[in-house]
């Protein structure tokens, strides 16, 4: 748990991984951690990635980078349920040391900085505190970063950096109020327990505005769809903020500390900024671009019960369905089009579990004619949000958002 | 009829009772972990700079980060390797740039 670790630890750890590496590199075949591989119609590919069973707690789930780890939730799971079961949800980190062991007797969150009185809560103390629950997406801010044309470095998701899930927990309010903000509060920064290999790389650590953190929505989790998180979704505990994409959503997160000045660490001032500009876009090559923090998330939907390429039968009734969502706010209206968007007719809308909650939606239709068609579903936020026709471009891959569009052919 | 759930039975049954049904035991109580990761121990394939960027990069990533890139101008594999170096503090010994380099546009280089 130790954060600033010397630089001598610097080589040693780097001979364990070394050391460790070398000897299961004799025992493990790429083919034993892989069971099937999965195509992603990334434009230019690699399309090709291993679904991987290998990960604790994990079940099969696509092979993005091992160490640290990227999982990706396979696409037919979100036709199976508006909740992503914990052990198909998406996992993405930053750095590579990540604790293996958590001990729930021991473990604390600390609290402290521009507060009255600094904490450390124990999970028993936490866990005694008034039990929240939401339903909120969590979703990358790169997903569907494949599919950005010019293509970008980065994790290369398909649609999969996302998962929806009940969380339960306490309010962030609840326990900065038991510390006592001070005046003159501005930001509250969140760490966690990962660190990097080298200890003078940047601690991977986020911050909100000290009125968003005290909205009473903005959750320190400690469970996910009735259960206990995860390792690898950030075991014991992880911050939830509703509407906004999964790089706030710090994972074993221990240590909450007040600010009076704007955090500038790197994590919040470089990287994970996007062009302040309409849907976040940009041409490539574009200068002179003011660049914020990504924040809010912006309406998506998806079909899921039918893929690129799959076969129909014209002239016969077919059913559609998939998920929405509205980003920061709930869905109003799906509406799917089987003409490449030349008309629209509106989606049913399933139960609404909460609107940071993914909304299932279905349709019945039928192809005309024979022939390849291009089937596209849009969803418009109750805040009156619509997906845009055209893919937002910005040199991270952040905020795609664009109606998305599976051909399908007609027999 | 706007308020139908319309999943398919078999998997609300199985998927997504499951969150209502250990809600009503009541409070959680939380247990020790203790995993295992997989080591990601997969090296570079064969090629000139080979050496270089398998002992310069996976002490903190393994390779397939980089084997799922699609090809990139040399100017964007410029940036990253300048980014690890600098921005992440990869301690790449400086002799060893120019051969990650070299090997990351003749894997992943692009006009």
């Amino acid at each position: 748990m130790a954060r600033a670790l010397p630089s001598r630890f610097l080589s040693s750890r780097r001979r364990v991984l070394k050391t460790a590496g070398a000897a299961t590199l004799a025992l493990a075949s790429p083919s034993a951690l892989a069971d099937a591989i999965v195509k992603l119609p990334l434009p230019g590919g690699p399309d090709e990635r291993p679904i991987t069973t290998a990960f604790p707690e994990k079940g099969a789930l696509i092979l993005q980078r091992t160490r640290p780890p990227l999982l990706e939730t396979p696409f037919e799971v979100f036709d199976q349920s508006v909740f992503t079961p914990n052990d198909r949800f998406y996992v993405r980190w930053h750095w590579t040391v990540i604790p293996t062991e958590i001990d729930v007797g021991s473990f604390r969150l600390a609290v402290g900085g521009h507060v009255e009185k600094s904490l450390s809560l124990s999970l028993d103390e936490i866990l005694a505190l008034p039990r929240v629950e939401l339903v909120a997406v969590n979703q990358c801010s790169g997903n569907s970063r494949g599919y950005f044309q010019p293509r970008v470095p980065g994790g290369e998701w398909s649609h999969g950096a996302m998962g929806n899930a009940r969380w339960a927990g306490v309010r962030l309010k609840d326990v900065l109020d038991r510390a006592g903000v001070k005046a003159g509060a501005v930001q509250v920064r969140f760490n966690g327990m990962d660190e990097p290999v080298v200890a003078e790389a940047p601690d991977f650590m986020k911050s909100l505005d000290i009125d968003h953190a005290r909205d009473g929505e903005v959750m320190i989790a400690y469970a996910m769809n009735g259960e206990q998180l995860p390792l690898l979704n950030g075991f014991p505990l992880r911050l939830v903020v509703p509407g906004w994409y999964s790089t706030y959503w710090v994972k074993m997160l221990d240590d909450i500390e007040v600010l009076d000045q704007p955090d500038t660490n790197y994590w919040m001032k470089t990287a994970y900024t996007i062009p302040d500009t309409p849907h976040a876009s940009i041409r490539p090559g574009q200068t002179g671009v003011k660049f914020v923090p990504i924040s809010r998330m912006v309406p998506r939907s998806f079909i899921t019960n039918i893929k690129p390429g799959d076969a129909l039968q014209a002239g016969v009734p077919t059913l559609a369905r998939g998920i929405a969502f509205g980003g920061d706010s709930g869905v109003s209206r799906v509406e799917f089009s089987s003409d490449g968007g030349k008309s629209w007719q509106e989606a049913q809308l399933s139960t609404d579990e909460g609107k940071y909650s993914f909304r299932q939606w279905q349709i019945r239709f039928s192809l005309p004619a024979r022939g390849e068609h291009a089937l596209m579903v849009r969803c418009t936020s109750s805040s009156g949000e619509v997906q845009p026709d055209a893919p937002n471009w910005n040199p991270a891959g952040f905020m795609r958002n664009v109606i998305e569009q599976t051909t399908i052919v007609a027999a | 009829m706007m308020m139908r759930t319309f999943l398919p039975i078999t998997l609300a049954a199985g998927v997504a009772l499951s969150p209502c049904c250990a809600r009503a035991e009541g409070k959680l109580s939380l247990r020790s972990v203790s995993v295992d990761l997989p080591p990601g121990d997969r090296m570079f394939p064969d090629g000139p700079g080979a050496d270089a960027i398998n002992n310069n990069c996976l002490a903190c990533h393994s390779a397939g980060m980089v084997l799922n890139q699609p090809s990139l101008p040399k100017a964007i594999w410029e940036a990253e390797v300048e980014k690890m170096r600098a921005t992440y503090k990869a301690p790449i010994d400086a002799k060893d740039v120019d051969a990650i380099l070299a090997y990351l546009v003749s894997i992943k280089g692009a006009n």
